[in-house]
């Protein structure tokens, strides 16, 4: 049954109604009186730079990946975390393998330095 | 109580397809990037709905928190967010996109429809209450000893691909670290800026 959701549900309802309920509210009731300096985008005072978004360096995309990587392997392991009891030494063996694979990628990122931050 | 879940299901199917619908028309690629991050929400809550409360889980975890974020990376990493000047190029093959998007739904579809047994309705399904409700993890521990007996091979090979992901990203991550242009800090910007006056 979905009755335990309920409050998640009426907290997204509530979030969702405050969250429109201010913007409707302040764009309603703030006075609005749009300049060029008030439209510029602020950059600590000074003349704005470039473009607002710029290439990233490709490190955060080598650490989202990893990231990912052991995040969906620990959603791997928790259905077996449930049950390794029962399961036994067959568990544990099929367990083992699949750590082991990731091990061995574990191994490979960490001498190649994937892990450092320079 | 049936229908209200109808409700909230409709409610929700609205949303994901919306969702989806503002991701592929959305000019500016980072927004179609959050729309998809709303999409992949509703289809947690769709999971929700059917009583899927791991996969609810994971994928608000997995698909929300980290795939998504890796999509903005990419998009961040690989060009400039405006997509100007691409576009043009893009929507003259549209018709090669909606081949492409037929083929792999019609994949993915067809399978579980033709699989699936209809019952044209003779019987309402019995309710949970009624029957004996399922404790709430009950669907998680069979899954996790599914892991171990009837899908071992799956789930070894599910690893064999998280390796080859993160190997891939290393590989490719470096080869780009290797050749990339170099990206001028703030300070060297506006020093090449002054420079020509």
């Amino acid at each position: 049954m979905l009755t335990p959701y309920v409050p998640i549900l009426v907290l997204f309802l509530l979030a969702v109604f405050i969250a429109v309920f201010v913007i409707v509210l302040s764009s309603q009731l703030g006075p609005q009186k749009p300049g060029a300096r008030k439209l510029a985008p602020y950059e600590s005072g000074m003349e704005p730079i470039g473009p607002a978004m710029r290439r990233f360096p490709v490190k955060f995309y080598l650490v989202a990946m990893l990231f990912i990587v052991f995040d969906i392997e620990v959603v791997f392991l928790f259905p077996y975390a449930l049950v390794f009891r029962e399961l036994g030494a067959a568990g544990l063996v099929a367990a083992g393998v699949f750590l082991a694979i990731l091990m061995a990628g574990f191994a490979y990122e960490w001498k190649k330095g994937a892990l450092k931050w320079d | 109580m049936q229908l209200l879940v109808q409700v909230i299901f409709v409610l929700i199917a609205a949303e994901i397809v919306g969702a989806a619908v503002m991701v592929v028309t959305a000019k500016n690629i980072v927004h179609a990037a959050l729309w998809l991050i709303a999409s992949f929400c509703g289809v947690g809550a769709l999971y929700l709905l059917l009583e899927a409360e791991f996969l609810a889980v994971v994928q608000v975890l997995v698909y929300v928190g980290a795939i998504s974020i890796l999509m903005l990376f990419a998009i961040m990493l690989t060009r400039h967010v405006t997509g100007k000047g691409a576009e043009t190029s893009l929507y003259q093959r549209w018709w090669v996109g909606l081949i492409v998007a037929a083929v792999l739904f019609a994949a993915v579809i067809a399978p579980t429809v033709l699989a699936h047994p209809w019952e044209t309705a003779t019987a309402a399904p019995a309710l949970p209450g009624e029957t004996g409700q399922p404790a709430a993890m009950a669907g998680i521990v069979d899954l996790g000893r599914a892991f171990v007996e009837e899908y071992l091979l799956p789930f070894e090979i599910a690893a064999v691909l998280l390796l080859v992901g993160l190997v891939g990203a290393i590989v490719i991550a470096f080869e780009e670290r290797a050749a990339r242009r170099h990206i001028p800090t703030l300070a060297e910007e506006v020093a090449h800026r002054r420079q020509p006056e």
